[in-house]
């Protein structure tokens, strides 16, 4: 038996929960060469600008244990680009396209959900108020609930009323379910958690910093136990708003946990790097996980850990963790 | 347009790979395996990423190696060369025969050929010359005659010395220490080699202040340079943009370009050695950068030159610059 592993993006249904990562994936092309992308639930791209950027100068990567450093600064050609020539392909393609956003101030934002609503066939807005390799702090809009909920309206705000918007956060902040609540308040369909965290390398040989931006975002299965967290942390204060999870989620396991804190999305992102059919790959694992525990639909384990006694009343629950 | 749009068959799989052996080669490793679709597709210049540490490693990024050689046995083998001088090459130096591996290839940009025959100068430093001995095969079969240059910091780092001995028309070996060849520099003998093989074009693969010299020196003889460039990369397959380096395109504008999926091979002129590791104020998207007007806005990420992503047969290095014969 294989469990209904169907789920909502607003108006719309994705055939699977299983995502890739903004800024894992490209748009989508590169790894079209190794599976078919149209048989996961959605592409999320790498955050598309208003103009083009060039990012960050290298080295831009530190691998560290279970994780990696990356420092990239939103290189991408930009939205005039995008549109002409990925969003297109993308769908071509029969993917689903869900497209991530960034800029460096609320107008930024709020012009590419205008210019992405123009476009037929996006999915989803993902609004990534939350990179942690930009200029300054301030622009981390995701740090402040204000801020955070300023970017949010105006986007709602132009965005086309089917297209869902979801807030894209960051962990690195005291509380985070008062950014969820603003940005929800602000008129958010949904959030997606986690960003990276702030991190750091200094190479001992060298004695001086490994990334040239000196500060990069913090990713792969180091950070999942504080994804984990942030879904669980926000499902229990809004239990009615979808979540995209994603931190490092390596496997079908890795996906399900994310889920039973809340996610009823999971996207996948570093797995890419180490194994570019990571998406179909723990898609087929997450259906094997639901089978063996006699799970039907995938509605049914979102957010199943905040339950009570959950083992006791499905009864066949073996604990895995070891 | 990607490749795998124009020639399916010729892009990149990911392949489970049987190791077949692992030999030291002096200073180096040489692992031998069974990559039937890896093998099949390559061509010199191309490279394998393969992950380390096993299925429940903490490795996540994958490591990329030059394809040093193919042969049709066992439906495909695929060999590389490294240096084992971390914890990832390290795993890769203890894999048995039998042992698997999961590796994607082959990735990146060929050396292109040139249609005619030509006077070739192979320059390789360390063991970046692995991949420029399946580049001389190919060229001979183009009947260009073959000189190599090759060069380290002792004769154990020199990789294939032999080889280009028993195979080039010429093989010219330097050390830094003169434990083999001659004392000093691969860029110290490259005038002297150009000059000698009468070079129509140089092909370099090393560490990335030999590349610049060379494309430097070549400069002078106005010869074209195609190099491989050595840069860090987790992915190899073009979307974690790690590893990119400002390079300049056919329309004069510079780019942060992925040297996985637009290099490993660039002409060396293209390539602005001296701003590797930084963002260049001109480049495309650079802070302050803006679309000049009668500048149609180019697309970033890749070279706007239109060079074929074969083999490149219709490009360089043989038409696009005429070799200036002294």
């Amino acid at each position: 038996m294989t469990a209904d592993l169907r789920t909502r993006l607003g108006q719309a249904e994705l055939p699977n929960p299983i995502l890739t990562a903004s800024g894992c994936a490209g748009s989508g092309r590169e790894l079209a060469q190794f599976f078919d992308i149209s048989k996961i639930g959605a592409v999320v791209t790498k955050s598309v600008l208003l103009a083009p950027r060039a990012g960050r100068p290298t080295p831009r990567m530190a691998e560290t244990p279970s994780g990696m450093l990356n420092s990239i600064g939103l290189q991408g050609p930009g939205i005039d680009a995008f549109l002409q020539r990925d969003l297109p392909w993308l769908l071509s393609r029969g993917a689903r396209a869900v497209v991530s956003i960034a800029g460096g101030t609320v107008d930024e934002f709020a012009e590419l959900a205008a210019r992405l609503s123009d476009a037929a066939g996006v999915s989803a807005i993902e609004v990534n108020i939350s990179c942690p390799n930009v200029e300054h702090r301030g622009q981390v809009f995701a740090c402040d609930p204000g801020a955070a909920a300023a970017v949010i309206e105006a986007v709602r705000g132009r965005a086309r009323y089917d297209i869902p918007v979801f807030a894209k956060l960051s962990p690195d902040v005291t509380d985070i379910v008062a950014i969820a609540r603003a940005c929800v308040a602000a008129g958010a369909d949904g959030l997606s958690m986690i960003n990276t965290m702030l991190g750091m390398a200094i190479d001992t040989g060298t004695m001086r910093p490994v990334l040239a931006g000196l500060t990069g975002g913090l990713s792969g299965p180091a950070i999942r136990p504080v994804a984990v967290r942030c879904i669980w942390q926000v499902r229990a204060a809004l239990p009615d708003v979808p979540i995209i999870g994603m931190g490092g989620v390596k496997t079908g396991r890795d996906a399900l946990e994310l889920i039973l804190a809340g996610a009823s999305m999971v996207s996948v992102g570093t797995a890419i790097f180490h194994d570019p059919s990571a998406c179909p790959r723990i898609l087929r694992e997450l259906e094997e996980e639901l089978a063996s525990r006699g799970v039907e639909r995938l509605a049914e384990v979102v957010g199943l850990a905040h339950e009570p006694r959950t083992a006791a009343r499905r009864g066949s629950f073996t604990s895995n963790i070891l | 347009m990607t490749r795998s749009e124009t020639d399916p068959a010729a892009g990149p799989v990911q392949v489970r790979g049987t190791v077949l052996t692992v030999r030291r080669v002096d200073a180096y490793c040489a692992l031998t395996m069974v990559a039937p679709g890896v093998a099949a597709r390559f061509r010199p210049g191309q490279f394998v990423a393969l992950a380390v540490g096993g299925p429940d490693t903490g490795m996540l990024l994958r490591r990329a190696f030059s394809i040093h050689s193919v042969r049709p046995d066992h439906g495909g083998t695929v060999e590389f060369v490294f240096a084992a001088n971390g914890p990832g090459t390290r795993w890769l130096a203890e894999r048995r025969a039998r042992d698997l591996l999961d590796v994607t290839g082959p990735l990146g940009r060929p050396f292109p050929v040139p249609r005619d025959p030509a006077s070739c100068v192979l320059v390789g430093g360390g063991y970046g010359s692995a991949p420029l001995f399946a580049l001389a095969d190919r060229l001979r079969e183009r009947h260009c005659t073959v000189d190599f240059l090759l060069g380290a910091a002792s004769g154990d780092r020199v990789f294939g010395a032999l080889t280009a001995r028993r195979t080039g028309r010429t093989a010219t070996i330097m050390t830094e220490d003169g434990s083999l060849g001659a004392r000093g520099l691969v860029t110290d003998m490259l005038g002297q080699v150009i000059h000698d093989a009468r070079a129509d074009v140089i092909y370099a693969c090393g560490p990335m202040p030999m590349l610049r010299q060379v494309t430097a020196l070549a400069a002078r003889y106005d010869i074209p340079v195609q190099a491989a460039v050595e840069e860090a990369m987790a992915c190899g397959i073009g979307v974690c943009m790690t590893c990119v380096l400002p390079v300049v395109g056919n329309d004069g504008i510079t780019r942060m370009v992925r040297s996985c999926v637009d290099g490993p091979v660039f002409r060396g002129d293209q390539v602005r050695w001296d701003d590797i590791g930084t963002i260049p104020f001109d480049a495309f998207g650079a802070p302050g950068w803006e679309s000049r007007p009668g500048r149609a806005a180019p697309a970033a990420g890749r070279l706007a030159s239109g060079r074929p992503a074969g083999d490149g047969r219709a490009g360089p290095p043989h038409q696009q610059h005429l070799p200036g014969r002294q």
